[in-house]
């Protein structure tokens, strides 16, 4: 019990844990094709930025951090609404369509 | 406690994380993403963020799935897709080197560093639950609309424009809904 008790997670731990979850993210970004299930990996990079975010900003007693967080989630949120449109006109287009068949980026 | 806390949270992130790669309806992936955002706000709260946790909850959790949800269900989208084939053979080995790859650049910088950082600023305020409960968020609104206030102005202007944009993106042109 005495050892469960010593090891408390340090701010190494938390930027640990968000790199792994970045380079999840990533490997979804590369291995998925529906564009709705990349765009959900995006979010996951993105949260784990923020995770290191905060941990730093505990770890440096800065508050600016945090700040940070807060508007890397007010864009996320207008990003998520600009790149679900892109998605729905596409898919109105050609139901269906997967990253490939987007590639050429024209109508 | 701490450490039963991490460990708790970060099985909630990572099973979510893994969920949503390798779920092959897109509505399982979308309710793993919202465990994988649960796991982050219980990190956020163990890092003294409580404002960030609710927001968390709150923007990601609330909105944003929700709207995933709901485009998932208009494209009707929500059916199993088959993800075992793979058009581009070397792909998903490159994409896995790629992953393995980051991780372990980051992680190894992150261990060489750990001792390089240093408290610098004036510390955050842990919220005191006797008496002043909510300093975390005093200190985070007196960071917003004192040091950074022009980029939360600036923000308010990028969600005018999404919004319109996107209003204008998905608009039906007259003419073009006689064709289809």
């Amino acid at each position: 019990m005495s050892l469960v008790a010593a090891a408390t997670p340090t701010t190494t731990w938390y930027l640990i844990l968000a790199a792994v979850l970045f380079g999840i993210g990533a490997v979804g970004v590369l291995v998925r094709r529906n564009p709705l299930v990349m765009f959900m990996c995006i979010e996951l990079m993105l949260n784990a930025v923020n995770l290191s975010f905060v941990a730093l900003a505990k770890k440096l007693g800065d508050i600016g951090g945090q700040t940070t967080v807060f508007f890397v989630m007010v864009v996320a949120a207008a990003e998520v609404v600009v790149g679900l449109g892109i998605i729905v006109s596409i898919m109105r287009r050609r139901p269906g369509a997967t990253a490939d068949d987007i590639s050429a980026m024209k109508g | 406690m701490e450490l039963v806390v991490f460990v708790l949270a970060a099985a909630m992130i990572l099973v979510g994380a893994v969920g949503v790669i390798v779920r092959s309806n897109p509505v399982h992936a979308a309710l793993s993403l919202i465990l994988t955002l649960f796991g982050v706000a219980v990190m956020f709260v163990a890092q003294n963020a409580h404002f960030l946790a609710a927001v968390q909850v709150i923007v990601y959790a609330g909105a944003i799935v929700v709207l995933f949800l709901f485009v998932i269900m208009l494209l009707g989208v929500d059916r199993t897709e088959d993800i075992s084939s793979e058009p581009f053979k070397v792909q998903r080995p490159l994409a896995a080197i790629v992953g393995v790859g980051v991780i372990g650049l980051v992680v190894a910088a992150v261990v060489s560093s750990r001792d390089a950082i240093g408290t610098r600023g004036e510390g955050l305020n842990v919220a005191d639950v006797v008496g002043d409960g909510d300093t975390n968020i005093k200190q985070l609104a007196r960071s917003v609309f004192g040091d950074y206030v022009v980029a939360f102005e600036v923000t308010s202007v990028l969600l005018v424009v999404a919004v319109v944009g996107t209003v204008l993106l998905t608009r039906r042109i007259k003419s073009a809904g006689k064709d289809s």
